[in-house]
């Protein structure tokens, strides 16, 4: 890293913004502002910061709608807009992707035409943190706020998560460093301790590494859980770890008086999958009996959380929820958009703030060539490629405000900064404007002509 | 619109209107005295006709009902309904996601219902949820018992510094009124612990639970607010608990209730929530037993009290509270997925699945202790109708509890027929009590008390100016005996013929015909904005070294709020 001097030519200050990045969503960020961009942001990690403030690179500008000669064309926002409108109205197994990158505002318009027209709503947990969910669903969520974790946490585990590169101000402001309540040295009051088969930047400033085997996730806390529980290991090593070791790192977590245990795609994309996280959460729970333990997912996309937390009260369902028959279904490998995809099955995708392009497996990809695919973003992409018609949005906390969810569940409301390019919409406009106009194309499909109670909720008959 | 409610049999306890065939006028959203004869006319004749009910304690909205409705698919799955051109699919059986909640309320004849625990860090959450429900209004009641301020305030006995930081933080977070959960004990599981007892203290603070339950309800008579405090005691769940609900409760006779005007509707200084839960003897679950007898009987004895019950309605159900040392105590006997969610500085919760099936003996002893004490506390104005929803069972499930409070021969055949396990008889009083609610009791437990319990001067009554929230039931009570027909009255109870809400009329014949955005009730001090003022600059170094997010992040803006109600109370 060369040093860069401080930037001192600026028209004036916002305070306070949030970052739009990674699951931290730190809410710390100055922004320095001249002639309406932001030209330098204090308080930002390297990742937010740039993101901030190359803005404009590689921005979309325009709506453009792909011609008859497969290029992408500029049109009006009418026209884009229209387009749209008409694929999705004309789809009959329409998928609505993305939305981490986007606010909850925005999210409310996109459910609604979901619901209308009967659409698969889901987001990158599909391929991320999907594993998590999956798991919790099965053993449980014992979870904390980030500021329990400043405040009291002695013990701190990072598994299969390199926070130092993907979220690098986790450790200064809650996990590691700051000096919290109860530990008011800051570092020195804490054990770090990071289990990664890569010694990762995250292992270099942690107090013990533990290097476990490639994919021996399980058979590593598996072995935890039965020391915890007082069993004797009958192998010298498991996964590659020293059985003194596993004796010793026990011994550290149960005497921790508050421990927390964050973990990534490291955990849950190794063989196992969600299994591996089941176990990690029967881990936290079984040393709740003798200390605090909780976890924390490290989340990737800064809203990524908060599709998932908006979903599940909206609908009931966290991500995945297919309304084609006019009620809310999910069923992991059956209503996801990689599986759905690879069935091709859909016939219109509507991608708002991710980019599928350069994310999906070929075999999804494949298929989004030859559907419709709409896309809502502000930065060209692989996914751009794909795209018969390009919408373009407006940045979420920088040019337009809306709420998060930061990793741990905490709302956050994401001020506006600056004004974004005269020629972008918001998303929650431009959402909104292809909702409207889908109502006006095509008469709402699969209603119920009247209410029917589930059985299952043990209701008497209504009678005459 | 105006119209009448023609001919219907009003039970209107508030007014002391007991099954009287009366005219409801409407116009304009409200009830008014009377209008010319040639309004439109809606036949009630010989129907209930009850004010819309009035939750005073459920979870409906919040982050710990998410992190529910993440991690349980299969209730969400249990509860799905297609969508129709009024609503929206439905979804979710104890924890139905937003729109479902409402819809449901809605048919069974309610208008409004308490969110009864807010995280003020969070509460942008329960708000944005608060907005998705339809159909009915929801005041949500802010948690200040674990907060690390108050119990500051409370060891050094800092009332005025209290009530200024209750007032700001009313404001900052929208809500309603001052909930106290487990007061000290969520602190300690901040720490895997718990207090046991009300004199027990929490970790590193030094101050009691009594010392916290204390401050906070001379600060809340301080500024005079709507409600009183909302208190869920230490010790929830335990065999042998009902000595700390009882000490918890006697040492509120101290408070001295505010003269302010916001305070005038109501007549008590606490209210305490799901009384079932803390009414239990015993030393362990072998030799537990009812305590109803003896907590009734302090509560027929003290008149600065109300309670609702939080009956168990024998259903699998999803348990979540900002008890969360309790929430691991089930987690240890039961073994299901336990979820667990710590809020820094203010709260924690908890949440586990639990089955309460009436062939168990601990689920049948907690049902009739319930019963027990609806049928032993002698007041109704005292009681409230809850089931804790979804904690005890599901809010749908009222009009079944209707049915057994209103059928004593109902309760006796399913002690009799072993419908519910021996325990029933054996460890608690209920075989023996053969009272039984009539119609006016009802609309009181369920409408006329928790309207006035929360202090709220526009709903649960049908008095002219009032809010025209309305429901109509099926039942002519001159023709029909809710004691041999329990399962009409459940029926009835779940059905409404009609639902009013501001007017309008949202449900007909059990079916939604419209839906409504709801209002988000809030309590706005007034004449302590300059303590207010002083008390947030105080805290500022504390709020900026130890919370996780900024000050101008935290707070709750307007626009999160649905169609805002601020209720004023005038502090000065």
């Amino acid at each position: 890293m060369t040093y860069e001097p401080p930037v001192t030519d600026y028209d004036y200050i916002v305070e306070n913004c949030t970052c739009a990045f990674c699951g931290c969503n730190c809410d710390d960020l100055d922004f320095l502002v001249k002639n309406g961009h932001v030209v330098a942001v204090r308080h930002a990690c390297r990742l937010g910061a740039s993101k901030v403030m190359e803005d404009l690179d590689q921005r979309i500008m325009v709506p453009m709608v792909r011609n008859e000669e497969g290029v992408l064309t500029e049109v009006s926002w009418d026209e884009a807009l229209d387009t749209a409108a008409k694929y999705i109205a004309e789809s009959i197994r329409p998928v609505f992707y993305g939305w981490s990158e986007t606010s909850t505002e925005c999210m409310k318009e996109g459910l609604e035409l979901g619901e209308y027209i009967g659409a698969v709503l889901d987001n990158q947990a599909t391929i991320c943190h999907g594993p998590s969910l999956q798991a919790m669903q099965n053993a449980g969520y014992p979870i904390q706020t980030l500021g329990e974790v400043k405040n009291r946490a002695d013990v701190i585990v990072y598994s299969g998560s390199n926070a130092m590169n993907s979220h690098p101000r986790h450790l200064a402001r809650w996990a590691a460093f700051p000096r919290g309540y109860f530990r008011q040295r800051g570092r020195f009051d804490r054990t770090v301790i990071t289990m990664d088969p890569k010694f990762s930047d995250t292992a270099k400033c942690s107090d013990m590494w533990v290097g476990f085997e490639q994919n021996g996730d399980y058979g590593f806390y598996n072995a935890i859980r039965a020391v915890i529980k007082g069993k004797k290991l009958q192998s010298e090593s498991v996964s590659g770890i020293p059985a003194e070791d596993i004796y010793e790192i026990v011994e550290t977590m149960k005497n921790a008086e508050f421990g927390t245990l964050f973990f990534g795609l490291g955990l849950t994309h190794t063989l196992g999958k969600q299994r591996n996280i089941d176990i990690a959460i029967k881990m936290i729970q079984d040393l709740n009996a003798m200390s605090k333990w909780g976890l924390t997912p490290m989340r990737g996309h800064f809203n990524v959380n908060g599709f998932n937390i908006f979903m599940a009260f909206e609908t009931g369902w966290a991500f995945g929820v297919d309304f084609c028959r006019g009620y809310g279904r999910y069923m992991l490998g059956e209503t996801n958009t990689i599986d759905l995809l690879v069935r091709e099955e859909p016939d219109c995708f509507l991608v708002i703030a991710a980019d599928p392009g350069a994310h999906f497996p070929n075999g999804a990809n494949q298929h989004l060539a030859n559907i419709p695919v709409i896309q809502i973003d502000i930065h060209w992409g692989p996914s751009t490629e794909l795209a018969d018609v390009v919408l373009p949005g407006s940045f979420i906390s920088v040019e337009c405000g809306g709420t998060s969810y930061r990793m741990d569940g905490v709302p956050i409301w994401m001020k506006k900064a600056i004004d974004k390019p005269e020629t972008c919409r918001d998303d929650e406009w431009i959402v909104r404007e292809i909702k409207e106009r889908v109502f006006k194309l095509r008469e709402e499909p699969n209603v119920a002509p009247k209410y029917v109670p589930n059985p299952g909720l043990g209701l008497l008959e209504k009678g005459d | 619109m105006e119209y009448v409610l023609k001919n219907g049999l009003v039970y209107d306890p508030a007014n002391e209107i007991n099954g009287e065939k009366m005219d409801i006028f409407v116009k304009d959203g409200k009830i008014v005295e009377s209008l010319p004869d040639d309004v439109k006319v809606i036949d009630v004749t010989d129907k209930v006709v009850m004010p819309a009910g009035v939750d005073p304690h459920a979870h409906v909205a919040g982050p710990k009902l998410v992190v529910g409705r993440l991690y349980r698919p299969e209730d969400s799955r249990r509860g799905v309904s297609q969508k129709t051109k009024v609503e929206r699919a439905e979804a979710g059986f104890s924890i139905p996601c937003c729109p479902t909640t409402g819809y449901r309320y809605s048919r069974m004849g309610y208008g409004t219902v308490c969110e009864a625990a807010m995280p003020a860090m969070e509460a942008k959450h329960t708000h944005e949820e608060i907005a998705t429900i339809r159909n009915i209004d929801v005041n949500p009641l802010t948690l200040f018992g674990n907060n690390w301020f108050v119990m500051e305030y409370a060891r050094e006995n800092r009332i005025e510094d209290l009530a200024a930081y209750i007032a700001a933080f009313l404001r900052i977070s929208k809500g309603y009124g001052v909930k106290i959960v487990n007061p000290c004990g969520s602190e300690a599981w901040g720490w895997g612990k718990n207090v046991h007892g009300y004199d027990d203290k929490a970790p590193y603070f030094d101050v009691t639970s009594r010392q916290v339950v204390l401050a906070l309800a001379k600060a809340n008579e301080m500024l005079g607010l709507p409600h009183s405090i909302h208190i869920h005691p230490n010790d929830l769940g335990h065999p042998g608990n009902y000595p700390t609900t009882i000490d918890t409760l006697d040492s509120i006779k101290e408070i001295t209730k505010s003269t302010k005007k916001a305070a005038k509707t109501r007549n008590q200084t606490v209210h305490t929530t799901h009384l079932q839960f803390h009414s239990y003897g015993g030393n362990s679950w072998k030799d537990a037993d009812s305590a109803a007898d003896k907590v009734a009987k302090f509560v027929n004895k003290t008149d600065y009290m109300t309670c609702d019950i939080g009956q168990v309605t024998f259903d699998e159900t999803t348990t979540m509270t900002a008890d969360a040392p309790m929430e691991y105590d089930l987690f240890k006997i039961s073994g299901l997925k336990w979820a667990n969610k710590d809020i820094e500085c203010e709260t924690a919760a908890g949440i586990i699945p639990c089955i309460y099936s009436p062939k168990t003996p601990v689920a049948t002893l907690q049902w009739a202790i319930g019963l027990e004490l609806f049928l032993l506390i002698d007041d109704p104005w005292k009681v409230c109708l809850t089931t804790d929803h979804p904690n005890a069972g599901p809010f749908i499930r009222y009009p079944r509890i209707i049915s057994w409070l209103m059928s004593a021969p109902r309760r006796m055949e399913m002690i009799e027929n072993g419908e519910v396990h021996k325990w029933s008889h054996k460890r608690t009083g209920l075989a023996g009590l053969e009272r039984e609610y009539d119609f006016y009791d009802i609309a009181t437990i369920t409408r006329a008390a928790p309207a006035k319990v929360h202090g709220f001067t526009d709903r649960g009554a049908l008095t002219p100016g009032y809010n025209a929230d309305i429901a109509v039931y099926g039942l002519n009570p001159n023709d029909f005996d809710p004691s041999r027909n329990p399962e009409e009255v459940e029926r009835a109870f779940s059905w409404a013929n009609l639902t009013i809400k501001d007017g309008q009329i949202l449900c007909k014949d059990g079916d939604l015909v419209a839906t409504k955005k709801p209002h988000d009730i809030w309590c706005d001090v007034k004449g302590w904005e300059e303590e207010e003022a002083r008390i947030c600059n105080e805290i500022m170094p504390f709020f900026t070294q130890y919370y996780s997010i900024k000050w101008e992040t935290y707070q709750v803006y307007d626009h999160y709020l649905s169609d805002p109600i601020a209720v004023q109370a005038l502090a000065k």
